[in-house]
């Protein structure tokens, strides 16, 4: 392929640095992992340098050439070394984006958005424990904080519990993760809705988890994605059991389109999320915004 | 009764809130029991003679069902409550319990406590709100995943 377009999107390096934040960067497909039957990880690697800098929380516009144009978060850590997002096959450009082979072309526009503040507000290792709780997909946009924070558990980091329920086994993600971060020192527990003969886990909703999880809820902060009704329900829960409401983050998603907050497809009250969010703090105008019915 | 089954049933959550008399009275029905890995604490059909507090352990309720065996409908673990069919006629149980790992709990005789129960309205009302309240949380939790949260639901 080699059109007008094409050429756009390979930007000499000092040309990159003025490039608007609606202009994809060419990246290849370097790595493509089938995580279910239906949600793929492509690792992404830009034609030229450098890669991309951001933060654990933040999404990218991916696009599928001649397709369309999707927001995903990133679902892999800052540190590592390659660029990943984790694809669910829901729709055109995702389906796309899912048979994309190693070698293929896509488009990346970011990051955008907010972020899970790994660190405290000084910048440094926070001290208090970590539960987060990711429902199927939802572990995707937490993966990189949860590699962070089990970095920061060795610089001396509160605990982590890591909390995830998943409609039934089959569709649990990173499970090589999970196991590696367990053997690093964090608490994993899983929970499914609907269990297999094979299963032989917790069945029930991700709620249930919390009880038994072993996190001191008063000094805790909580980050949270998967379904909404799932965020509410265990943001709710968490309050019961102690926790600061202004610890309990949660991802959102709307229909993020421009990135940059011009559009308004992605408005939620007075919130543009693609620029306020994706991450945002439960506590307050969220935790009401989430029970409005959308009009 | 013993002063260390009266802790012991004062000390599980479903107790939390209740008055000195009501936990002397439901202590006075109690034992503590454990159930190796894999043991039913309570098969389906059976007489629903107990209801057990859970206090260390995860347990599976389960249903069989032709062609698939037994199927898992949901786990519950410490601080948890297995059978309220012992609170209603015809006290027979619904589904199958089964210890999933080393079980400790309080064995509680169903019968025994309806008899309190009915001649103590003060514990039959503590009874009823508790377990109405394990009841409703079980509900929610049901319907919760009735919506099949995970699921994909797009338009085809």
């Amino acid at each position: 392929m080699s059109s007008d377009r094409t050429l756009l999107m390979r930007p000499s390096p000092a040309a990159r640095e003025s490039l608007s934040a609606l202009t994809p960067i060419l990246h290849r497909v370097v790595e493509r992992i089938g995580e279910t039957n239906d949600i793929t990880t492509l690792a992404l690697e830009p034609l030229e340098p450098p890669s991309m800098n951001f933060r654990c929380g933040q999404f990218n516009m991916l696009s599928a050439l001649g397709v369309g144009e999707i927001a995903i978060s990133m679902s892999s850590a800052p540190h590592e070394r390659m660029l990943r997002h984790s694809i669910r096959d829901v729709g055109a450009v995702s389906h796309a984006l899912c048979q994309s082979s190693v070698g293929d072309l896509v488009g990346v526009r970011g990051p955008f958005g907010s972020d899970w503040r790994v660190e405290s507000a000084r910048g440094d290792v926070d001290q208090r424990d970590t539960v987060v709780v990711a429902g199927g997909i939802g572990l995707a946009p937490l993966r990189g904080a949860v590699e962070e924070l089990v970095r920061d558990t060795q610089r001396g980091g509160g605990r982590i519990f890591i909390l995830v329920g998943a409609r039934e086994p089959s569709q649990i993600v990173f499970r090589a993760d999970l196991e590696s971060w367990k053997a690093r020192g964090a608490k994993v527990s899983l929970t499914v809705d609907l269990a297999t003969s094979e299963w032989d886990g917790r069945v029930g909703l991700v709620t249930t988890l919390l009880a038994d999880a072993g996190f001191d809820a008063t000094n805790s902060r909580a980050m949270l994605c998967g379904p909404e009704v799932m965020m509410r329900f265990t943001a709710r829960a968490l309050i019961d059991l102690g926790m600061d409401p202004e610890g309990i983050l949660v991802s959102l998603e709307r229909n993020m389109q421009c990135g940059v907050g011009w559009c308004g497809h992605c408005q939620l009250g007075p919130l543009l999320l693609c620029r306020d969010g994706p991450v945002v703090p439960y506590a307050g105008l969220v935790s009401q915004l989430l029970t409005q019915r959308e009009r | 009764m013993s002063t260390a089954m009266k802790d012991l049933v004062e000390a599980h959550p479903f107790m939390t809130s209740m008055n000195e008399e009501s936990i002397e009275l439901v202590s006075g029905c109690a034992r503590n029991v454990v159930f190796a890995p894999g043991s039913l604490l309570c098969a389906e059909g059976g007489d629903a003679d107990t209801f057990y507090l859970l206090r260390r352990g995860q347990v599976s309720i389960s249903a069989h069902v032709p062609g698939r065996g037994s199927v898992v409908i949901e786990t519950v673990g410490a601080g948890d409550v297995v059978g309220w069919s012992w609170l209603v006629p015809p006290y027979r149980w619904t589904f199958d319990a089964r210890a999933m790992d080393a079980v400790g709990c309080i064995a509680i005789d169903g019968a025994c406590l309806r008899v309190k129960a009915l001649t103590n309205p003060s514990l039959g009302f503590a009874l009823l709100s508790k377990v109405s309240m394990t009841l409703l949380e079980r509900l929610q939790a049901t319907r919760m995943r009735l919506l099949d949260l995970y699921g994909d639901h797009r338009v085809k």
